[in-house]
């Protein structure tokens, strides 16, 4: 599968990302269940990019393990004000923008690896696998 | 897809059906709740009944607007429950730690009209004589 690059720009855009990522993970071969997550973590995170950011990008990758897994790794990137403190991001029910505060803990439990980057006044990145089981 | 299909809203005795078969996006899920408000008022309906057996994933967007809808037509002494969620969607659910708070959630359409009627007394039946009330539909702006 090619990389793909979807823009986040507007609330449209969120739909648009989740659209993709559950097509995608249904061509990789994922089960519904996994389709479903990958999907809400696309959802999730895509927004907090139109949220917090105003703009950005999802890029799409198949992925593969060195013991030879395969699966798909989403790369959500935006050059907005960054995260002040990525560990408070990250605790369950932390929100700075009236929200419930689940989209960050919530995406991480539904993914394999959950990596995220943050520089303040650079923008943050977020880079999540789920691997096929 | 995306927010461009039409989310109707029925009215069958004193509940209100909610079929949404779209995937919505935040703007659509948004006048979706204005709406249902706006239609408990006018038509004095004291059930929500919203079929997401179609919706293929709920995000914390919408599991909030669930809740929401819930909180506000229980002020407007209304009650909501919640029918057909897939197996999947429980399960996203459940690992974004979203509760669902005064949501009731059943099985499918008949069970939610059930609960309706048996738990809070609000009857589904006396539209079955009078037939149908369609009460508008929701056009997404664009």
């Amino acid at each position: 599968m090619e990389n793909r690059s979807i823009p986040l720009e507007t609330e449209r855009d969120i739909a648009v990302a989740r659209n993709e990522v559950r097509n995608i993970a249904s061509q990789l071969g994922f089960r519904i269940i996994d389709q479903t997550r990958l999907t809400t973590v696309a959802s999730e995170l895509a927004r907090n990019i139109v949220k917090y950011a105003g703009r950005g990008r999802l890029i799409t990758q198949s992925a593969s393990s060195a013991t030879g897994k395969r699966g798909l790794r989403l790369i959500f990137e935006d050059e907005g004000p960054g995260i002040a403190d990525v560990d408070l991001a990250m605790r369950d029910g932390y929100s700075t923008g009236g929200g419930l505060g689940k989209g960050l803990p919530g995406s991480k439990r539904m993914v394999d690896e959950f990596k995220i980057e943050s520089i303040a006044g650079q923008g943050t990145r977020v880079t999540v696998v789920r691997w096929i089981h | 897809m995306n927010g461009h299909g039409r989310i109707p809203i029925l009215k069958v005795g004193r509940v209100l059906v909610v079929p949404i078969q779209v995937d919505m996006d935040d703007q659509t899920v948004l006048l979706l709740q204005e709406r249902i408000l706006t239609e408990l008022e006018r038509t004095g309906a004291r059930g929500v009944l919203i079929d997401i057996s179609l919706l293929e994933m709920v995000d914390s967007f919408i599991g909030r607007m669930l809740s929401d809808i819930a909180a506000m037509a229980r002020i407007m002494d209304a009650r909501t429950v919640v029918v057909g969620m897939q197996p999947a969607v429980a399960i996203t659910l459940v690992e974004l730690g979203l509760e669902l708070n005064g949501v009731d959630t059943v099985l499918n359409v008949d069970e939610g009209i059930k609960l309706l009627r048996d738990e809070f007394g609000i009857g589904a039946e006396e539209a079955f004589d009078g037939g149908l009330n369609f009460v508008g539909e929701q056009i997404n702006p664009s």
